[in-house]
């Protein structure tokens, strides 16, 4: 049974649905999120056009709803999140010197849960509308009252998808853990594993609650529960709570791994090493801690009165301190360095001072007074746009640039990859700074349309053309990507960017297996330290030997259509008619759920070998 | 290789000194298990007899909650044991994490609920 051609004599789709492999499944991740982006970057230009102008009619206020629910829902929990998931998969297995995660059926199985839970989300437009009551679903908006089954599909798809994520990241918590090479000591790993490992701890203590959370709305809208409905002695609070709990920590999840692909980018084309290593790690974990310690400041107008409120202004403020370290450190990188701006590096550095801003105006929103004024303004959009495409977005274009020829074997096109940082970096701050000024003078956020006489019309108008510009940037992007398919010369060297950790020592194109050898670490920036110490090749750890892969299964794909179903089927609950019963949809949900698991179970898989003559033979082809 | 896994072994692959160190480990387990139970039953002791007055009665149980929690975590899930750095830490941090969260969150809930 131990072939080496298992995976050969597959067609490609059946390949792609049953791939366990750690740089597939990043693949696959980049592609489920820059679909969803795209979709929810659409949605944002709709509401754009319907701002315009003043009373202006494009769209109702229903639709309107609709729109900027999903679009901050998709963004946060279905664009941001996978595609930071797309290179965590990819890069830390290969930066640790790992041949995969610790267990790739479950790095398939999170995938395809995160998938078919996005999907569930996005089925609602088909029954009557999406959900309406915000991307934070606060009660009693989202309650049985006032919201109807697009709430439901919220609750049930972000309930799915929520369980594919928290899955994924036990495994690389693991995988970080366990699976790293031969004096791949905790710190020297590279700050991208660091922040990824950081990242995956807050999911895991993040997630939970979150899940808790939905379970009792979920309970309250389609099991008749009294959680959140105060009039029964329920507590409308508590949802924001629970939600903030969870809330505060999700933005760190994501600007964390933006952190960790900047720590690695700027230094790559500083020609330095990352400037204050250690303090960088203290850093991550002081921000990871103080996450946790913060979420009322998502509730300061709530009344919960000046001392609460005092303590988690305070503890706010706290984590810019961290903060600052770490922005410090970026700039101590660059300074000195021999830098070259391609477009990597030219998204990296220019991140540096939109999250400076971002943060600033985070610090201004702490202090509880004047959060009277701002909150539910678009300062508080601006403040956080700035943080999530200021930040995270182009942490995300940087890693794009900085990887992509080692995940797709050639360079994105330069020139319009610089065509497009411009008119990307102008058209976010065309769009986003002036909605600073827009809140200050009262805009409130979440609202569909203004009124004549105001003063606003002109800065709105300012703002959409500025998104407009934004969305020109993506389309350049997609030229660029198809572009470059066929034109970009193909890339045959290890290192195209002569750059520092392990992942430039792989040959381009990697084989399934990453190391023939499993490498040997003696120092932070292990490749850095062969080229320049040694003879530019990773010392071996062990002997050249058959090297053992985890066999393809198609059960992962199965569970994530069983939990589908079953959502859909609870959804179907508080349908008006169906045309089959709920019962028998959820029955078949929970039957290919919990079937496939116990297939997975008494199923005994081994895996298979790639004997020593092969490897030889792919190692000769690929050197 | 990884074809004979599925069958059974004929013979413990483990040393003499490590067969004593597991009795050893099995006799703890029992033992604290034991305790736990009684720990369980004083707390029902506490509360259904009527004899101990409330006030006492409640940080007592809290008490023997913490005591339990200890042992549960190390001598059940063995996070006494060597090579256990790592689950100490996330459990750990666990608990740091999520005790303010909680005093916090009993604290605020009476104040405001809509
Ligand atoms: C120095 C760091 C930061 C501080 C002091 C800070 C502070 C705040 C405060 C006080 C609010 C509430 C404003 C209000 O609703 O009145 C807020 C909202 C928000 N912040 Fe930050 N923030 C910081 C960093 C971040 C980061 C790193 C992210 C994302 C990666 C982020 C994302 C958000 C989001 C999404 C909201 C709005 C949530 C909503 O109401 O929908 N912030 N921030
Ligand atoms: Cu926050």
């Amino acid at each position: 049974m131990a072939t080496a051609t298992a995976t050969k004599d597959k067609s490609v789709l059946w390949d792609w649905l049953t791939t366990v492999d750690h740089k597939k499944l990043a693949v696959l991740y980049l592609i489920a999120g820059t679909l969803f982006f795209v979709k929810a970057g659409m949605m944002a230009l709709f509401m754009r056009i319907q701002l315009m102008s003043a009373e202006n009619d494009f769209l109702t206020g229903q639709t309107f709803n609709e729109l900027i629910t999903m679009h901050g829902t998709i963004m946060l929990f279905l664009a941001a999140t996978p595609l930071i998931f797309a290179f965590m998969n990819f890069v830390i297995p290969l930066q640790i010197g790992a041949r995969d995660v610790a267990f790739p059926f479950v790095n398939a199985l999170g995938f395809w849960i995160f998938f078919f839970g996005g999907l569930l989300l996005s089925v609602s437009w088909f029954f009557g509308g999406g959900p309406d009551a915000g991307w934070t679903a606060y009660v009693p908006l989202s309650s049985g009252e006032y919201a109807d089954l697009g709430l439901d599909f919220y609750v049930l798809g972000l309930q799915v998808s929520g369980i594919g994520t928290l899955v994924s990241a036990i495994n690389f918590i693991v995988t970080i853990i366990n699976m790293r090479a031969p004096g791949m000591t905790m710190m020297r790993m590279p700050l991208f594993c660091w922040t990824g490992l950081v990242v995956s701890i807050l999911i895991v203590f993040a997630f939970t609650p979150l899940a808790a959370g939905l379970a009792l709305l979920m309970l309250d809208r389609i099991f008749g529960g009294q959680f959140f409905i105060p009039d029964m002695g329920g507590n409308a609070v508590l949802w924001q709570h629970i939600f903030w709990i969870f809330g505060h920590p999700e933005v760190y999840i994501l600007v964390l791994p933006a952190f960790g692909i900047i720590s690695e980018v700027i230094p790559a084309f500083s020609r330095k090493r990352l400037f204050g290593y250690t303090a960088m790690v203290f850093a991550t974990l002081v921000i990871a801690f103080l996450g946790f310690m913060v979420w009322v400041h998502h509730m300061f107008t709530v009344g919960l009165g000046p001392i609460t409120n005092s303590v988690f202004a305070i503890a706010t403020m706290g984590i810019a301190v961290p903060t600052g370290i770490k922005i410090f450190n970026w700039l101590f990188t660059m300074w000195g360095g021999k830098i070259t701006f391609n477009t990597a590096m030219l998204c990296a550095s220019s991140f540096v001072p939109t999250f400076v801003l971002g943060g600033v105006t985070g610090v201004m929103l702490a202090m509880v007074p004047v959060d009277y004024l701002y909150h539910d303004t678009y300062f508080v959009v601006a403040h956080f746009h700035y943080i999530i495409i200021g930040g995270i977005v182009l942490g995300l274009l940087a890693g794009t640039y900085y990887w992509y020829p080692k995940m797709f074997g050639h360079k994105l096109n330069e020139k319009l990859g610089i065509l497009m940082f411009w008119l990307f970096y102008i058209g976010f701050h065309m769009t986003f700074f002036i909605q600073h000024i827009l809140g200050l003078i009262g805009m409130p956020r979440r609202v569909y349309t203004y009124l004549e006489g105001q003063g606003m019309e002109t800065m709105n108008l300012v703002s959409s053309i500025g998104s407009f510009v934004m969305g020109a940037a993506i389309l350049v992007l997609v030229i660029n990507v198809v572009y470059s398919a066929f034109n970009s010369e193909r890339i045959t060297v290890n290192d195209p960017w002569d750059a520092r950790t392990l992942e430039w020592s792989t040959p381009t194109p990697i084989p399934e297996y990453n190391f023939a050898q499993t490498p040997q670490v003696r120092s932070l920036d292990p490749w850095f330290y062969e080229k320049v110490h040694g003879d530019g090749t990773m010392k071996p750890a062990e002997p050249m030997t058959d090297i053992h892969m985890p066999n393809g299964s198609i059960l992962p794909f199965v569970i994530g259509l069983g939990l589908f179903t079953w959502g859909f089927g609870m959804v179907m609950m508080n349908m008006e008619n169906t045309i089959v019963p709920p019962f028998l949809v959820i029955g078949t949900g929970v039957i290919l759920t919990f079937g496939s698991m116990l297939i997975r179970s008494i199923k005994e898989d081994h895996g298979y070998h790639i004997p020593l003559e092969q490897v030889k033979k792919i190692e000769k082809e690929v050197s | 290789m990884s074809d004979d896994l599925s069958k059974p072994f004929t013979k413990s692959s483990m040393s003499e000194e490590e067969i004593m160190k597991i009795n050893k480990e099995r006799k703890i387990q029992v033992t604290s298990f034991a305790f736990m139970i009684f720990l369980t039953i004083l707390a029902f002791i506490a509360v259904a007899t009527e004899t101990i007055e409330v006030g006492f009665a409640i940080p007592f149980i809290l008490l023997l909650a913490v005591v339990q929690f200890f042992l549960q975590m190390y001598y059940f899930m063995h996070l006494k044991d060597k090579d256990h750095g790592w689950p100490n830490a996330f459990i750990i941090s666990g608990v740091v994490l999520s005790t303010p969260a909680l005093i916090a969150l009993i604290l605020l809930l009476g104040v405001t609920k809509y």
